[in-house]
């Protein structure tokens, strides 16, 4: 595919597809100033795929929505040279006006794409998640897992250089996640788009990622990180997912227990 | 691909077995259940209402010049129909009636989405904008005919007066229920200002609109028949306020109940054959309508 092929050229050019730099952000509350993030500093390379690991109320949904430009940081700075990050929410977030393929054509409207391409192009990419057939299908009529699946057919529409990911699993039975898991592997190998991928379950971190960064709760601060080295394709039952899985997770109840202590 | 992938075929087949494992069945429902759903139930209540109008009549619970019975009716609407005269009488008004809507939908439609948009607007006129909505437009009747004269004009002004603020509240209404998800993933997507309103916010928002547009055809309705019962002039064309305000100044109780029953079945008839059939369409083409 040629556009893989200059999309990769771009990547080594820049050298970096997100950069966060001492990103605090507060919220202000009826008791006061909120301190959600505090001097988060994570870099995503191009190409890589990271996932953001964190208990529930960390903060996670707040930094992606500040790296997609939803919301402004407090402090510190939010850079993606690749220009506007696409974002795939926890919920499907398809416009039940439109058709599956009008949903991905809309995005591929508002990126500037010649309406002589956009049906083309929408058939390809959802090809890409497997879902061929769906072009004409309304939201309502497709299972959650297909939906997952035109969203983020949706999401990569946006040919954008960095794919932000807000549990977009998270609602979906295990068997679906597993093979989304397998898809999304997949099409991160396929397209070389940079990933970050928020979860709250440790698992599907491992299973996903070449980096795993734990975040702490209240402040939100990176409490640690590791660089998975199992060789993809893997399953969320293999051996060494497992393994890693436990370090990480007794990682993070070290982390929640804090709290409980004070 | 390389080749140490999981099986792309057991993960197609796989994938596929899941679709259709829980993937929504859609079925169109038969005209035979339609019509015994839909059609039968209404035309029994109607033969039943004439059955007791004519038990009634039979026993004489009143003089007959005050209760007329289903026949006069119907001799006085065939009387009407042999002089060419019905349908002229139920187009003057369906015609003045239509159009008024669709300058009420004109004016409310932009006001609606500056009223939703702009908050300063929606502070100023806002709380006017849902007062009048309840303020009966026989109210306006008296002084369009002081500023307009009796003419088609003050028939418009009553309607627009009448139908304007149900066409802008439902608009504005539809507007605030959008959910914040759908702007939000709109600006991730690049709609944000001018093309958020045109791609988001307005689909977003077309379930309530067209509920403000059903109630702005009820009131535009009901304004014009007030206008034409009040404000009857020869110079006017004859509409089915006329017709009503005619029977009363003959005492022609058949033709007055002719004009009510033409006035209802009109008001009921656009609803049917447009708005409710348009406002099924959009609900179920979002999986908003839940079948039974
Ligand atoms: N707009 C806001 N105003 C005030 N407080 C907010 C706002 N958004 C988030 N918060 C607070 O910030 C904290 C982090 O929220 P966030 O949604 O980012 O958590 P999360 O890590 O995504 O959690 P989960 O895993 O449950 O999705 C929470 O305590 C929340 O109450
Ligand atoms: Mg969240």
């Amino acid at each position: 595919m040629a556009t893989t092929l200059t999309k990769a050229e771009d990547r080594t050019a820049v050298g970096h597809a997100a950069r966060i730099a001492h990103v605090s952000k507060s919220f202000g509350g009826p008791e006061g100033q909120q301190l959600v993030l505090d001097d988060i500093t994570l870099d995503v390379a191009p190409g890589e795929f990271v996932t953001l690991l964190g208990a529930s109320g960390c903060g996670k949904s707040t930094l992606l929505n500040l790296v997609a430009g939803l919301d402004r940081p407090t402090a510190g700075s939010i850079e993606t040279p690749g220009g506007r990050p696409a974002l795939m929410f926890q919920e499907h977030a398809l416009f039940p006006w439109l058709t599956a393929g009008k949903n991905i054509e809309l995005a591929l409207r508002l990126r500037g794409v010649p309406k002589s391409e956009r049906r083309t192009e929408a058939e390809r990419l959802l090809e890409l998640v497997r879902l061929g057939g769906a072009y004409g299908k309304r939201v309502h009529e497709l299972s959650g897992g297909m939906r997952q699946r035109v969203a983020m057919a949706r999401a990569l529409a946006q040919d954008s250089q960095l794919l932000l990911m807000d549990e977009p699993f998270a609602a979906l039975d295990a068997i679906t996640r597993d093979v989304l898991h397998d898809e999304l592997t997949r099409i991160w190998r396929e397209t070389n788009v940079s990933v970050l991928f928020v979860t709250h379950n440790v698992r599907e971190a491992v299973r996903l990622a070449e980096r795993v960064v734990l975040l702490s709760s209240r402040p939100g601060r990176i409490a640690r990180e590791w660089t998975v080295d199992i060789e993809q394709p893997r399953r969320i039952e293999d051996n060494a997912v497992a393994e890693l899985s436990v370090e990480i997770t007794e990682q993070l109840r070290g982390e929640i227990r804090r709290h409980g202590q004070h | 691909m390389a080749s140490t992938d999981t099986k792309p075929d057991d993960l197609a087949g796989l994938e596929a077995g899941l679709d259709a494992l829980d993937a929504v069945q859609v079925r169109r429902t038969p005209v035979r259940e339609v019509l015994l759903r839909k059609v039968l139930p209404p035309a029994l209540a109607v033969a039943l209402v004439i059955t007791v109008w004519q038990l009634l009549v039979e026993a004489q619970v009143t003089d007959d010049y005050k209760l007329p019975s289903p026949a006069a009716v119907w001799n006085s609407a065939s009387d009407m129909w042999l002089q060419g005269t019905l349908l002229e009488v139920v187009w003057t008004s369906i015609s003045r009636g239509l159009l008024g809507f669709l300058m009420a939908v004109a004016i409310g439609t932009p006001l609606g989405l500056l009223v939703a948009r702009v908050k300063f607007v929606r502070a100023a006129i806002g709380p006017i904008l849902s007062g009048l909505q309840s303020l009966p437009s026989v109210a306006w009747v008296a002084p369009a005919v002081i500023w307009l004269g009796l003419n088609d004009k003050m028939m418009y002004a009553v309607i627009l007066l009448g139908a304007v603020p149900s066409v802008a509240n439902g608009l504005v209404s539809g507007v605030d229920q959008v959910p914040p998800l759908f702007l939000r993933a709109g600006r991730t997507l690049g709609a944000s200002g001018l093309r958020g309103t045109w791609h988001i916010v307005l689909p977003a928002a077309l379930p309530g609109y067209l509920a403000g547009l059903k109630q702005g055809w009820a009131f535009s309705w009901r304004s014009l028949m007030a206008a034409e019962i009040i404000a009857s002039s020869p110079d006017l064309g004859l509409g089915l306020g006329q017709l009503l305000e005619n029977g009363r100044n003959n005492a022609d109780m058949p033709g007055i109940f002719l004009a009510i029953i033409l006035i209802l079945f009109v008001g009921i008839a656009i609803d049917l054959l447009v708005f409710s059939p348009l406002e099924r369409w959009v609900l179920r083409s979002r999986g908003l309508l839940v079948k039974n």
